[in-house]
């Protein structure tokens, strides 16, 4: 039997005899990839106006990039942002150790308890953040005394700040962490009742840290999000790093150039934390496809 | 209740509803120590849901079950029975293993911690004695190289291998295995039902609810036909299976051979 040439599909218009001659049928054809011309074209035009961009903010004076670097690390400026990182933690353990026990409870057997959840969730999902900081600013009209002491010397603008966002928090929270729990698979629930392992157990060895698996990502958002979110403590006076720059600049007037200051330390630190995340979310996908 | 008898598991008078579907209509069974009991019947008539009242995972709405002379999930007085509390069923459910169709393992753990959570968590064994007892139990199915890889990375029939291991680090009394090979590419089914000849062999006490004929004509020493949410049939294997007495049995047979 003659060896048999490999035959290609060939191109319009349907050749008696393949398109391909023996010879080159022989070898293995070489693949040439489409052009991509106006990805180039693109790319170049986007790195053109990037530049222009770039130098208009370089070399535009008014951003006095000199006042930018003399307030950078100044020690009220630090202490400002020591602020806002500490509010941003203590806000996001707080919350999330409420938020869980919020999905606890809406996941409950009680119907109670399952009522008392969605309404905490309702309410401070319902309402601006804004307006909760304030009306908590101002708790002190609804009960001037707590336990015998004054609501206002109980109750200084950082607690406030503490509490209030906390509690916004936690209602976000909730939700994140019932989603992550209600996506374990409930035969993983099952294999381990049928092990013997104790509702607590459960939690802390199978269910949370598959549920993590779908908490981290959104988890992550949340706290950039507050990190940032935390700037709205300056409207009661709390001095965290925008209060801190607004400190500044309502004495000298160099508005940009502090709001920059701030800015630039936001972006530096949501960075970092973006890059962390990325970390946790691995560790938590160990074991599935393609992890590990 | 008359019993406890030489039984390892009794099942008296069971009827379980979910709504107003009766899936249990009055069940009866008895499993001597180191017997194998192979549990057929078509889709729906109540296979699963009969295993899963045997280790409580589903409460019996009349009737009762004991699993080596205790009474499973309730505790009796005079003539009533009484609901055990979590705690007390968790116990019990370390004496009963299960295996599932679809494995369940723990996909973060490895295959080790897998086998060792009961164990340890469960039974307050010290790990060092666990993880020497798991390294065991995989030998005997097969893995002893898997221990530390994570469930992800193994073929269906070594899942399943390792879900049985995991079953048996407890050291159960009990094994109940609801259609273990069903989930599993036809060349895998072996390896899995291998295992578990090798169980039945060593003396170990096992419910199978499986389509797997060949199995239950080796292995078992009862095969239970069910159907509709009653045992129609039972007897030892060459009866049941080749000189069946109930027309439904016949029917179902003549489908599945
Ligand atoms: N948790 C539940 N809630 C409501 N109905 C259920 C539940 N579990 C099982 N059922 C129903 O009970 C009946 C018996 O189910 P079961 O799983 O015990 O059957 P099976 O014999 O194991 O069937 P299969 O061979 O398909 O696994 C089915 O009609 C099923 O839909
Ligand atoms: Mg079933």
């Amino acid at each position: 039997m003659p060896p048999q040439t490999v035959s290609l599909p060939s191109s319009s218009p349907p050749p008696a005899s393949p398109s391909l001659t023996k010879d080159a049928a022989d070898a293995v054809p070489r693949i040439v990839p489409v052009r991509r011309t106006g990805r180039w074209a693109a790319a170049v035009a986007v790195l053109v106006l990037l530049a222009l961009a770039m130098d208009s903010v370089i070399r535009n004076d008014a951003f006095q990039w000199d006042v930018v670097l003399a307030y950078f690390a100044t020690a009220s400026v630090l202490r400002g942002l020591w602020l806002t990182l500490w509010l941003t933690a203590v806000v996001m353990v707080l919350g999330f150790a409420l938020g869980a026990l919020l999905a606890v409870l809406r996941l409950s057997g009680n119907p109670v308890l399952r009522a008392v959840s969605w309404g905490y969730v309702w309410l401070f999902r319902s309402t601006p953040i804004l307006v909760q900081l304030l009306f908590w600013f101002n708790i002190g009209a609804l009960y001037p005394q707590i336990l015998g002491v004054s609501t206002v010397s109980l109750l200084g603008p950082v607690t406030i700040a503490v509490i209030g966002l906390t509690l916004h928090e936690a209602a976000y929270a909730a939700e994140v962490v019932r989603g992550g729990i209600l996506s374990v698979e409930r035969g993983q629930i099952e294999a381990a009742q049928s092990l013997g392992l104790g509702p607590w157990r459960r939690f802390r060895r199978i269910v949370l840290p598959q549920a993590m698996r779908s908490i981290v990502p959104p988890a992550g958002n949340m706290l950039i999000g507050t990190l940032k979110g935390t700037s709205i403590v300056s409207i009661i006076a709390v001095q965290d790093l925008l209060y801190s720059v607004q400190l500044v600049y309502h004495r000298t007037y160099q508005v940009i150039p502090l709001l920059l200051v701030a800015t630039i330390w936001y972006a530096a630190v949501t960075t970092l934390l973006s890059i962390g995340q990325r970390y946790v979310e691995r560790y938590y996908a160990r074991g599935t496809a393609g992890a590990r | 209740m008359s019993t406890p008898s030489d039984a390892m598991v009794e099942i008296r008078s069971v009827h379980k509803k979910f709504g107003s579907l009766e899936v249990l209509r009055g069940i009866d069974l008895s499993v001597r120590p180191g017997e194998v009991t192979v549990v057929l019947g078509p889709s729906g008539s109540g296979k699963s849901t009969l295993l899963r009242t045997i280790n409580h995972l589903e409460k019996v709405d009349r009737g009762w079950i004991s699993v080596d002379g205790t009474l499973v999930g309730y505790r009796r007085d005079g003539s009533k029975l009484y609901e055990l509390r979590e705690r007390e069923v968790l116990r019990q459910r370390t004496k009963i293993g299960f295996v599932f169709q679809n494995f369940h393992l723990f996909p973060h753990l490895t295959v080790l911690e897998n086998i060792i959570e009961a164990p340890v968590s469960a039974l307050g064994h010290p790990r060092k004695a666990a993880v020497a007892a798991a390294e065991k139990l995989l030998e005997r199915v097969g893995l002893a190289d898997k221990a530390t890889a994570y469930p992800a990375q193994l073929s269906g029939g070594q899942q399943q291998r390792v879900a049985i291991a995991r079953a048996l680090a407890p050291e159960p009394r009990l094994l109940l295995f609801d259609e273990p090979t069903s989930a599993l590419d036809p060349e895998l089914v072996g390896e899995v039902l291998d295992v578990m000849k090798d169980l039945a062999l060593g003396g170990t006490t096992m419910i199978v609810v499986t389509h797997e004929i060949g199995f239950a004509r080796e292995v078992a020493d009862t095969v239970v036909f069910m159907d509709e949410g009653r045992i129609v049939e039972q007897g030892p294997p060459a009866d049941v299976l080749d000189h069946p007495t109930q027309e439904r049995t016949r029917a179902f047979l003549s489908k599945v051979l």
